[in-house]
């Protein structure tokens, strides 16, 4: 597979794809219920209220009681898909989460929109950067970030059916849509754009489209890259990573998150302990995010194509 | 319980296995045959037997502290006659245990720190061995410090110890009950320091707007919290108004260490399922009961007594037919 033959087939909101993914699969299985906490219309969920009214939970402006609840409807067989934004999904219930949901076992889904800086407007308030960190920390939650509608789609459909605690974390702005609903999306299995000798990148969610024009300007410059999409950050697809780095011997990561505690984290954790290479990696710095449109914040923070091409020159010099 | 045959003269039952009951022979199955196999209580017993049983309860709870020098005694025995009512007369459920419980009634302990009666009260309604109780927060065991599902404790379905969750948690599997189509009743228990937390008026405010009226909720209204009196601590205001302001059929159990009372006070509550409105106890009970000098303190709501406290706790309860574990 090639960079160059990747085909954009439309524009559309991953938040989207999340909410045509729910339908489908509350078509498939009785047992999916969705909650929201006063963000139906945000988390796209108006086609599954009209379909599955009964099954459709309004919680209000309380999210620790919807993952409460959501624990609890689990025992009788139901299948909760939690859904507000990523801030009120993570860190305002990390606690409810902890107890109720992953040290309990219990099967639900916490699907998380308007992550990361391309919230845009809204500000730092809302955007969180830390929520992959503070679900992957958490033992026995799977943690899946999408790159695009139609994954996010697939990964919804896949969530109803894998059974355990997970978070789904997606977003708002209109992306590119480059995988096709035909591709494989296997949880915890990492999906390669590109095979490459030099630099391997690794990404998730929005930044995978980022990575892949960052791929295509590096091979211009008679580079060959690896471009890999860690939609699932847990568990790690080791194997993947382990494969390509030895080849490549580097590599950059690139996430909407902070490199603390996000995917970066992750990929240098299973360098360091099995295959030590250079690693330079692309998110935000430490720092909250501000207002403003979800492009310029990702130029502003350094999240930007070109962030991605100088850390993919500046690893492969440090080889 | 309408669909159970009890005859209260010859004090015979309609049961399935009665793991404790050592009144029971097989005379008593000849007169009776069992109508229901699934999902009766584990037990049914006259106001005497559920007497003794929490008099037993009282003697593990303090035993069970005693040997791991750890734990909360206090209200454990202030809502051991509510832990022994539900589990012995008042709840359908099945020892067999399955955690999606279908067809059965269900509890949730929000206060997990009382960990040490409802842990007596399952091992003695058959959910696990009561030898058991010995390993209470030892290392390696299933009777964590607080209740958890993590281990596969017979009987727990949910973690709880961080406060003012279960509620929630709660008013969920009564969702699913509902969407399940059961008739049956989603019981839960919480401190009433717990209500200071801000998540259990969320969960308030739910179960009144979406007419939980399968779920029997109790307050355990003894006043005290660790730092001293709930009064002084943080006021809890008029409960009975905030209750019933939210929107919830709002029961008072004036004394809940009084069995006849508290068995009452159960059975009413249960006379309001299926009308429209999420149901709550508020039951007042002496932290410490039963022994004498942990009654209504909250110095012993977290420290666990010595040789010389644990011997005078076990001669002021008494020993029961049922024996120690």
């Amino acid at each position: 597979m090639a960079l160059q033959d990747i085909q954009v087939s439309g524009n559309k909101d991953t938040r989207s794809g999340f909410g045509d993914g729910i339908l489908e699969a509350a078509r498939k299985n009785e047992n999916v219920v969705a909650l929201t906490a006063d963000l139906a219309g945000s988390m796209k969920l108006q086609g599954f209220m009209k379909e599955f009214p009964e099954r459709f939970v309004q919680v209000g402006i309380a999210e620790a009681n919807m993952i409460g609840i959501a624990a609890g409807l689990t025992i009788g067989g139901k299948i909760p898909f939690t859904t507000t934004f990523a801030n009120f999904s993570t860190g305002r219930v990390y606690d409810q989460i902890r107890q109720s949901v992953a040290y309990s076992d219990k099967n639900v889904k916490i699907c998380a929109s308007h992550a990361g800086l391309t919230l845009g407007e809204d500000g730092a308030t809302h955007q969180i950067l830390e929520d992959i960190g503070l679900m992957k920390m958490l033992p026995g939650m799977t943690v899946i970030v999408p790159c695009d509608y139609n994954q996010t789609k697939q990964a919804t459909m896949a969530a109803a059916e894998f059974h355990g605690p997970l978070y789904l974390r997606f977003g708002r702005p209109v992306w590119p849509i480059f995988t096709k609903p035909e591709d494989e999306f296997v949880i915890g299995k990492a999906q390669k754009f590109s095979d490459g000798t030099d630099v391997t990148i690794f990404a998730c969610g929005h930044m995978v489209w980022y990575a892949i024009q960052a791929g295509l300007q590096l091979q211009e410059k008679g580079i060959s890259v690896e471009v890999i999409n860690i939609h699932t950050i847990k568990p790690l697809d080791e194997e993947a990573v382990l494969a390509s780095i030895k080849k490549t011997k580097c590599a950059v990561t690139a996430e909407e998150h902070n490199i603390i505690g996000g995917l970066g984290d992750s990929i240098a954790q299973v360098a360091a302990k099995n295959f030590p290479i250079p690693i330079e990696m692309v998110g935000t710095k430490d720092t909250f995010g501000e207002s403003g449109k979800p492009v310029e914040l990702l130029k502003k923070y350094g999240l930007d194509v070109a962030d991605i091409v100088a850390a993919a020159e500046k690893v492969m010099s440090r080889k | 319980m309408e669909n159970i045959r009890y005859d209260n003269r010859k004090k015979l039952y309609a049961v399935k296995t009665i793991p404790l009951q050592k009144s029971f022979s097989l005379s008593n199955l000849l007169h009776f045959k069992p109508l229901f196999l699934l999902a009766l209580p584990a037990t049914f017993k006259t106001m005497a037997e559920l007497k003794e049983i929490a008099t037993q309860l009282r003697r593990d709870i303090v035993r069970m502290v005693h040997g791991c020098q750890s734990g909360h005694p206090g209200g454990s025995l202030g809502c051991t006659d509510f832990l022994a009512a539900l589990y012995f007369k008042v709840m359908k459920h099945d020892p067999a245990f399955n955690m999606d419980a279908k067809g059965e009634d269900l509890f949730f302990l929000s206060n997990g720190h009382i960990s040490p009666v409802f842990y007596a009260t399952l091992a003695r309604s058959g959910y696990f061995p009561v030898s058991e109780l010995a390993s209470f927060r030892k290392l390696n065991t299933r009777l964590q410090g607080h209740p958890t599902t993590h281990e596969h404790l017979p009987g727990v379905r949910i973690a709880s110890g961080s406060l003012g969750q279960g509620l929630s948690v709660a008013i969920g599997a009564a969702y699913t009950k509902r969407l399940n189509k059961e008739n049956t009743v989603v019981y839960s228990l919480h401190g009433d320091g717990e209500l200071q937390e801000g998540q259990i008026w969320e969960a308030v405010m739910f179960a009144a707007h979406h007419k939980m009226d399968n779920l029997i909720a109790t307050v355990d209204w003894n006043g005290q919290q660790i730092d001293g009196p709930t009064a002084k601590v943080m006021s809890l205001g008029d409960l009975k108004a905030k209750f019933e302001a939210f929107g919830w059929e709002t029961l008072i159990i004036e004394d809940g260490n009084d069995m006849d009372q508290v068995v009452a006070g159960l059975e009413k509550a249960k006379t309001f399922v299926g009308k429209g409105k999420p149901i709550v106890n508020l039951m007042v009970t002496a932290m410490g009961k039963g022994v004498d000098f942990m009654e209504g303190s909250h110095e012993w709501h977290g420290i666990a007594p010595n040789d010389e406290q644990l011997a005078k706790a076990l001669a002021q309860l008494g020993e029961t037919s049922l024996g120690d574990y």
